[in-house]
């Protein structure tokens, strides 16, 4: 049967399984052949304050410190199935507290721009079928989503553009990555450049060279363009775009000039589409699913009874610096690996509960450990790949241990016990 | 000496993810890349141990000379609990700003701290 990799946002849904070989190896990365073929140190059993514990003693003991807590954090959600995250925004309603996704360090700024300007989105498959010029600005999936360039992208065999011989492959970035070395055009521009390289990008394309300068961001007047003019001359182009854009001086105003460009570029004679490059595997989903249930992606707080967005305010990051919250959840994800200092700083100073597989920097901080099965291997369900498209994942390997969907189930009935309700809804 | 400091993706440190109390992922974010100019003005080598300083915090790292073209002024550290030590944890739209923040990068004798000891200090 096929199985689909769930590392990133690729989900590279061509994996070859059986009983009898296992996995074939053949079609995954690096990263991917990891993550299927090598043991890990795993959370052996639930733990409270490093005690071994039942599961039940375990999910009674996260629910308390959930139902007490006056404004708990529900973070993480973007490597399990959509199925789980939708009893996660559940959850997260019934105790009063926020729910956040790992966008919230990601994609934030992407997802502001988008409400503001829209997406003018497609599919991988679009750009893998009909597109000649492909740009990478601010990304690395040479590193990053390492099958991106082989199955979407730079060598993809599509219906219409043939191959690698076919595109045209442009990088801007402010450091030569993996990814340039693939390209046929590399622009390099100085860091903290990318509205202003876009902006002028957009005068060119609009027709008003005359107001840009010698120079902008590193690149002369000639390479600006130059730029534009592979960018016009393609018959149907995509731009994929990562943190370089959201993670530097700009944030959500760089993605917004750069969905403005390919506003811009559609309205002359040439066809485009935008692609965020998601990072984990179902980052989408966690943004999606609450979309469904909240009306809101991430950052939602549930603590007035009813839903409010604010990623300045509610985001995980935020919430701890400011000291806005007194406990955290944290689900299929590690932000003690991944938030600045001064926001783990303070996840040592509140109940913490980690539901995850792996043994990871959160394990150390977290009061109690909830261990999972690993999804897209011990357990089932649909995800969303980065453009959006749904994939379901598969269980191929019996597990011990339960789902994040079976533990949260368990999580949600336990509220409803705590709370005197008849059952729990969901 | 003055620098910007960059965070990214390397392919080590998305193999050893799940692994991360692992000396593999250890190896794979205790680094940072440093033009070999830079390099040899700040008189280190491969393997040298700087310490990196910011507004946020300071942090003991290995140098690695850069695998491909990295501009001068430019150290790239590979995202994870050690670039994490150094950088804002404010921004103004929620997301931190874990790319282009100045820095100052000085040759040191002191050790890269292990894990559990880079996160004991930064809860301590």
């Amino acid at each position: 049967m096929k199985i689909a990799c769930t590392f990133c946002g690729n989900v590279c849904d061509d994996i070859d399984y059986d009983e009898k070989n296992g996995i074939d190896v053949q079609k995954l990365c690096p990263i991917g052949e990891f993550k299927f073929t090598k043991e890990k140190r795993r959370i052996e059993h639930p733990m409270i304050d490093g005690k071994k514990v039942s599961y039940e003693e375990a999910i009674e003991k996260a629910v308390e410190i959930l139902v007490n807590a006056k404004r708990p954090l529900l973070y993480g959600w973007a490597s399990t199935v959509n199925e789980a995250i939708r009893l996660g925004v559940i959850l997260t309603e019934k105790v009063g507290g926020v729910y956040d996704t790992t966008s919230s360090v990601c994609h934030n700024p992407s997802i502001l721009a988008m409400i503001e300007e829209g997406l003018p989105g497609g599919t991988l498959g679009q750009a893998k079928n009909r597109a000649d010029v492909v740009v990478f600005w601010g990304c690395n999936p040479a590193e990053a989503h390492p099958r991106h360039p082989s199955r979407y992208s730079v060598m993809a065999k599509g219906f219409l553009v043939k191959g690698r011989g076919a595109r045209r492959v442009v990088v801007v970035d402010i450091r030569k990555t993996a990814t340039a070395l693939l390209a046929t055009d590399f622009y390099r521009i100085e860091p903290n450049s990318d509205f202003a390289v876009l902006v002028a990008l957009r005068c060119i394309v609009n027709g008003y060279e005359e107001a840009v300068p010698d120079e902008v961001g590193g690149l002369s007047k000639e390479k600006l363009k130059e730029l534009a003019e592979i960018l016009m001359n393609a018959k149907y182009g995509v731009i994929f775009f990562g943190m370089g854009l959201t993670h530097t001086r700009g944030q959500d105003r760089n993605v917004e000039a750069v969905i403005k460009l390919v506003q811009d570029l559609n309205r002359k004679k040439v066809r485009y589409i935008l692609q965020p490059m998601r990072g984990h595997f179902n980052v989408t989903g966690a943004g999606a699913v609450a979309c469904w249930e909240a009306g809101y992606s991430y950052t939602i707080d549930f603590s007035r009874g009813y839903p409010r967005f604010c990623p300045n305010e509610f985001s995980a990051v935020q919430l701890l610096r400011r000291k806005d919250c007194d406990a955290m959840l944290v689900i299929a994800s590690d932000p003690v690996a991944h938030f600045p200092a001064e926001a783990v700083k303070y996840m040592a100073k509140i109940p913490v509960i980690q539901i995850d597989p792996h043994y990871n920097l959160t394990t150390y901080v977290a009061n109690v450990v909830i261990p999972s099965a690993i999804v897209g291997i011990e357990a089932e369900g649909t995800v969303y790949r980065m453009d959006g498209v749904p994939i379901r994942v598969k269980k191929f390997k019996d597990s011990p241990f339960m789902s994040d969907y079976e533990i949260l189930k368990a999580m949600l009935e336990k509220v409803a016990e705590l709370k005197g309700e008849d059952h729990a809804v969901y | 000496m003055e620098f910007t400091i960059v965070t990214g993706r390397t392919m080590e440190q998305g193999m050893f993810i799940d692994e991360k109390t692992s000396e593999d992922y250890f190896k794979a974010v205790s680094y940072c890349e440093m033009n070999e100019e830079d390099m040899k003005e700040l008189g280190v080598e491969e393997g040298d141990r700087v310490k990196v300083i910011t507004d946020y915090g300071s942090v003991v790292l290995f140098v690695k000379k850069a695998m491909f073209d990295l501009p001068r002024g430019v150290i790239f550290v590979p995202l994870g609990p050690y670039a994490n030590k150094v950088l804002p944890a404010e921004s103004g739209t929620g997301t931190p700003l874990f790319k282009n923040v100045k820095c100052r990068v000085e040759k040191t004798d002191e050790d890269v701290p292990m894990i559990d000891e880079l996160i004991k200090e930064v809860i301590s």
